[in-house]
């Protein structure tokens, strides 16, 4: 299914677990340390660097990109990691959420209250990723290098949806779906 | 003697750096033509044509086939009668790999402390293990190690009568937890004996059994547990990036050593599906 970015919280009625979606548009990278530095900004009730509301979040440190590319090698990391900080963001609006690897109870239960889904890229195809991307601008926290939130164009950019509006799990139902 | 210059290490290490990043292994597309060869399900058969050709795109545009470039780690096997023109081997090493990242616009991925966290911007320190060999040969093995497997990897201090079958079971439950996490399919380094630090060393080691097996100072082959090991873990259907299927794992090595009368070592060190691994001789 191709879908275009923001998404509304409507739209991800249309989505199951199991879907591949073509994502188009506008999607922002976070990790680790991006991730403490936002969940610091929202605690203080301080302006994020970008709008949550109906946003997504793609868990990605691309490599840098080298002369005539847009972007160096850009696929997803793990997302556990991001777990501790996932539903404070999911409350300010986040639509979706993207990276690999299993969450915690917490994080899908929040997806399941807040309205948003978390969808896995190919790990480990980060060149095949790069292909998709049309721009790479850094938003906040450039210090933090290839941690810095970058905003990224995208054109059908693919990802398997793990986790849906209804609490399903992909990784649970694994070959059943 | 024999004298190893400063230079080639450098020069050497940097280009091999920067390969074994870009550049997929004759072995590791073997790897994946057979996985997509065995998978029945259209999607994971699908994921591996993905992986596949990432891996082709890499290699063509000499990009990372992953943007997680790694620790890099060095088994460096120094012979008794090496010296070398100039300078410090460690140096050396750190040269070429601080030069490697930069040049081949590979991702910093190190932290200069755990708590305080800040980007050396070099990819340095590297993590180097040395061995002294009786010869007048210098080999270094480099891997490019990624965090996803490697924090899915675990060691754990048995009781010696927990046996082979205990061990297994340790294996298994490893590979359970871990399920998409590091990237499947992963590759397994399995070290059982030895002691505390020396098992995760032999772990790391197993990983590259294939090239060091000239190096190795015990019996090591062990092809049909191997192969026993590998099958079980298939049969847990984790397949591709955990999604399920046959192919969630690509190989299992393991290496052996003595350890003490009441101690059975083992570890499990987790490779994602891209093996990133290159032998330099000098």
């Amino acid at each position: 299914m191709k879908i275009q970015a923001p998404i509304s919280k409507s739209m991800l009625n249309e989505i199951k677990s199991g879907d591949f979606l073509y994502i188009s548009g506008t999607i922002y990278t976070a990790r680790d340390a991006a991730h403490k530095k936002l969940a610091e900004l929202i605690n203080l009730n301080k302006e994020l660097p970008f709008d949550l509301k109906g946003a997504i979040i793609y868990y990605s440190g691309p490599s840098p990109a080298s002369p005539g590319n847009i972007v160096g090698s850009i696929g997803p990391t793990t997302s556990y990691r991001m777990d501790k900080y996932t539903p404070d963001l999911l409350k300010q609006g986040l639509s979706v959420v993207i990276g690999k690897g299993k969450r915690s109870k917490e994080v899908i239960d929040s997806l399941v209250e807040y309205k948003a889904i978390y969808c896995a890229a190919y790990g480990g195809a980060g060149a095949y990723l790069a292909s998709k991307i049309k721009s790479i601008i850094p938003v906040a926290f450039e210090e933090l290098g290839p941690e810095a939130i970058y905003k990224l164009e995208v054109e059908d950019f693919p990802v398997i949806v793990v986790n849906d509006l209804w609490g399903n799990d992909l990784y649970e139902s694994r070959g059943k779906i | 003697m024999r004298t190893v210059f400063y230079d080639e290490i450098v020069k050497k290490i940097k280009n091999e750096v920067i390969n074994i990043n870009c550049k997929p292994s004759q072995h590791l597309l073997d790897l994946y033509e057979k996985g997509i060869h065995n998978e029945t399900d259209g999607r994971s058969k699908n994921i591996l044509c993905i992986l596949k050709e990432n891996s082709l795109i890499a290699s063509e545009k000499m990009i990372p086939i992953c943007q997680d470039t790694g620790t890099l780690v060095a088994l460096v096997y120094l012979g008794k009668d090496i010296k070398l023109d100039k300078g410090f081997l460690l140096d050396a090493i750190c040269q070429g790999v601080s030069e490697g990242y930069k040049d081949g616009y590979l991702r910093k991925s190190i932290v200069n402390n755990p708590i305080e966290r800040i980007n050396t911007n070099n990819n340095l320190p590297p993590v180097v293990h040395t061995f002294i060999t009786n010869d007048d040969q210098l080999t270094i093995i480099i891997m490019a190690k990624g965090a996803g497997s490697e924090n899915m990897s675990s060691l754990k201090m048995m009781a010696p009568s927990s046996g082979i079958d205990g061990i297994r079971e340790f294996v298994i439950d490893t590979v359970r937890k871990a399920g998409p996490n590091p990237c499947p399919p992963i590759s397994l380094g399995i070290g059982i004996g030895s002691n505390f630090e020396g098992v995760a060393l032999l772990a790391k080691q197993a990983l590259v059994k294939d090239l060091i097996s000239d190096k190795l100072s015990y019996h090591n082959d062990y092809e049909i547990l191997e192969n026993e090991i590998l099958d079980e873990l298939n049969n847990l259907n984790i397949g591709p990036q955990g999604f399920g299927g046959k192919t969630g794992v690509f190989e299992v090595k393991i290496l052996m050593e003595p350890c003490h009368i009441a101690s059975l070592p083992v570890a499990v060190n987790i490779n994602c599906h891209v093996l990133r691994h290159a032998r330099i001789e000098f």
